[in-house]
């Protein structure tokens, strides 16, 4: 717990795969629990959009006091309200989700908010391990389940994966109690977005698998052939030592060895 | 200057014929008739009653197209020089398709994951050639970063490369790339940026130009013409259609990769100096941390080091994983054995892997045991058996016992592990 430092948790309205009711975003938890375990209750969290939603208090009964609302319309663009909103608050880490579940869901709203603060960027963060010294240590998770560790100067926003620890259980009552802080903001209308097309997402045709051989005899070759993949080098007479040692010059030409 | 193109010295597999030794072949009645025969039976061969034994085997001959042909009419017409033809990939090159002087650019930044173009690389190449296709005289570029591995971009629809290599590209520096992306964006202007929508990289650093561009980007597009593009929006369950932006982060299969052509790959000009790429001094990159390789799971491990029936040390093998920092898999006679636990199994009706590597020690390759390993890119055998199916596969084959190659390995990544510290304990 550092609770000296000054953190934000922004948060949108999520939507259930299957049922495709809303919920609290999968990411956007995660990121409220990380800023929970960075500072506790002194976690700010702000959502931009309608202050009437009961998903809102889902992300309350998580244990937050209070929850800050900037009140505006669907069709209007967060990113001004944003910025002006953290430019006064000065936090010293922002924390989102990578991607929101409803809208263009693009993530591209904490890249446009860094350029827009000057602050740096560090994408799919599983863990904060510690801040000290206006310094911040850092892992993102890396695909295959790789971590790596980066150091970043505060402020700074981060992008929180689905690898960080899982988003605890909201309660009901705590959340129904916890105040919402509504404010009216002058919100622009993203005048872009209107102009889409939306649809319900219809199936992507599955990709046939053409063979394209010209004989019969090549048909029956690529019906029939076990996956070879020829060319291979083989050692035979050299020493153990030897054999090993090309194995593990592989290995590291491959990087898979560090 | 490295090659990214694949090689095409195969002159010498050109099928000559000698018409002379057939025509001496067909016709019985030549003086030399009866020694050409021999020779290409291999010689005259007579049994130890002297009787003369014929080869039923070399009857008939390959034709021109590779297979079997018996002329009854002429039996005497055995295969000239006795050579198979072998289809080689000169027979089918591709024609090469040329952009001189490209009054357009497309530029595609590929993943490149462990140097070589990826298959979402390369279906993203095949639209970048959809999309150029529709004006005249415009070059695919590709933008790579790091080392390139890759020989084959010739074939994957590469028209130029921007290859940038040197340590401030190593590990995270999203801020060098991208000073990168903008010093190509002010010289050549592209007509589009294709980076693929994928958790390797491609996704950060689009949206990063996209985000200092100021370009609204079409994120998660799927189906993608020059005037209009189709992407995935609130988490999948929408399709948003739009004009096609300049930026575009595309999906997996959004086209088909190129299959018909060649391109050039010739290397494109940059002013950049790689020494002057700063990385943001914000973000400082410590290098990847040591997971537990074991609690990665099976199915998107990187490094696999899988044990089959020939192995007999088990702590050894668990000892070698260690140090290695493999995560383990078995085939399913190591598991049935109980040696193993089930969730480790490799193949049919176990895990279906995609290891960048595979390692596999005294595995001799059941049919089901190769499906499960089909997506991985680099196969290495250890085993005593070099005609088993495993050996065929892979890359790398060692005959040898496990055991001692295992020793081998074990004591080569813990020497390097101390030297490693060694070198750390003198930075510090």
């Amino acid at each position: 717990m550092q609770p000296n430092v000054n953190v934000v948790s922004l948060v949108s309205i999520g939507r259930h795969p299957q049922s495709g009711r809303s919920r609290r975003a999968e990411q956007d938890g995660r990121a409220v629990e990380l800023g929970l375990s960075l500072v506790g209750e002194a976690l700010t969290v702000v959502h931009v959009g309608e202050d009437q939603d009961p998903v809102l208090r889902q992300y309350a009964g998580m244990g937050l006091p209070s929850m800050t609302v900037l009140s505006q319309g669907k069709e209007c663009d967060a990113l001004p309200v944003l910025t002006s909103f953290l430019k006064a608050q000065l936090p010293s880490v922002v924390l989102t989700g990578v991607r929101s579940e409803s809208g263009e869901s693009s993530g591209m709203l904490p890249y446009l908010l860094a350029e827009a603060l000057g602050w740096p960027l560090v994408p799919r963060v599983a863990e904060i391990l510690h801040i000290k010294d206006g310094q911040a240590e850092v892992l993102l998770a890396l695909p295959r389940g790789q971590r790596r560790s980066v150091q970043v100067t505060l402020p700074f926003i981060a992008s929180v994966d689905n690898a960080a620890q899982e988003a605890r259980q909201t309660a009901f009552g705590p959340g129904l109690r916890a105040t919402l802080h509504v404010e009216t903001v002058d919100s622009v209308v993203d005048d872009a977005a209107i102009q889409w097309e939306m649809s319900a997402a219809k199936p992507r045709p599955k990709r046939l698998k053409v063979v394209k051989a010209k004989t019969a005899a090549d048909r029956m070759k690529a019906a029939t052939a076990k996956p070879v993949g020829g060319g291979g080098k083989i050692m035979k007479n050299e020493t153990p030592a030897e054999k090993a040692q090309a194995i593990f010059d592989l290995l590291l030409e491959e990087k898979v060895v560090r | 200057m490295s090659n990214f193109s694949s090689n095409d010295d195969a002159l010498h597999s050109v099928f000559r014929r000698d018409l002379r030794t057939e025509w001496i072949a067909r016709n019985r009645l030549h003086p030399l008739h009866d020694s050409v025969v021999s020779a290409q039976q291999g010689g005259e061969v007579r049994g130890p009653t002297g009787l003369l034994r014929k080869n039923p085997h070399v009857i008939g001959f390959i034709g021109p197209n590779g297979l079997k042909r018996i002329d009854r009419a002429n039996g005497s017409f055995v295969a000239i020089g006795g050579k198979k033809r072998v289809p080689s990939a000169k027979d089918s090159q591709r024609p090469l398709h040329l952009v001189e002087n490209p009054e357009g650019y497309i530029m595609v930044v590929g993943d490149m994951i462990g140097g070589r173009l990826t298959s979402h690389d390369k279906d993203i190449l095949g639209l970048a050639h959809q999309l150029a296709a529709e004006k005249s005289k415009v070059a695919v570029v590709l933008v790579c970063f790091g080392e390139n591995k890759e020989t084959q971009c010739d074939l994957a629809g590469v028209d130029r490369v921007i290859h940038l290599e040197g340590n401030v590209f190593e590990g995270f520096a999203p801020e060098a790339g991208l000073s990168v992306l903008q010093q190509i964006e002010t010289s050549y202007q592209p007509m589009h940026w294709l980076f693929p929508d994928s958790v390797h990289g491609g996704s950060d650093l689009g949206s990063r130009l996209a985000a200092r561009l100021g370009e609204r980007p079409a994120t998660q597009a799927w189906q993608v013409t020059s005037e209009k593009t189709i992407s995935r929006g609130a988490s999948g369950s929408q399709d948003i259609s739009r004009t096609t932006p300049r930026i575009l982060m595309l999906m997996e299969e959004c086209a088909n990769a190129v299959e018909d052509t060649r391109h050039e790959a010739l290397p494109l000009a940059l002013e950049f100096d790689v020494s002057m790429a700063e990385g943001d001094h914000r973000l400082i990159d410590q290098g990847q941390i040591d997971v537990d390789s074991n609690a990665v799971p099976l199915a998107e491990a990187e490094f696999i080091l899988s044990a089959g029936n020939g192995i007999h040390n088990w702590d050894q093998f668990h000892s070698a994983a260690a140090a290695l920092r493999a995560t383990e898999g078995a085939s399913r006679v190591a598991v049935d054995d109980g040696f193993m636990p089930r969730s480790r199994q490799v193949g049919a009706s176990g895990t279906w892997v995609t290891a960048r590597v595979y390692l596999a020690v005294g595995i001799s390759g059941a049919i089901q045991h190769m499906q499960g390993i089909g997506q991985c890119d680099k196969v290495v055998a250890i085993n005593t058996d070099a005609g088993c199916d495993m050996v065929k596969r892979a890359d790398l084959a060692v005959i040898a016992d496990s055991e001692a190659i295992l020793a081998e390995l074990t004591r080569l990544a813990q020497q390097r592990e101390l030297s490693k510290e060694e070198e750390e304990s003198d930075a510090a």
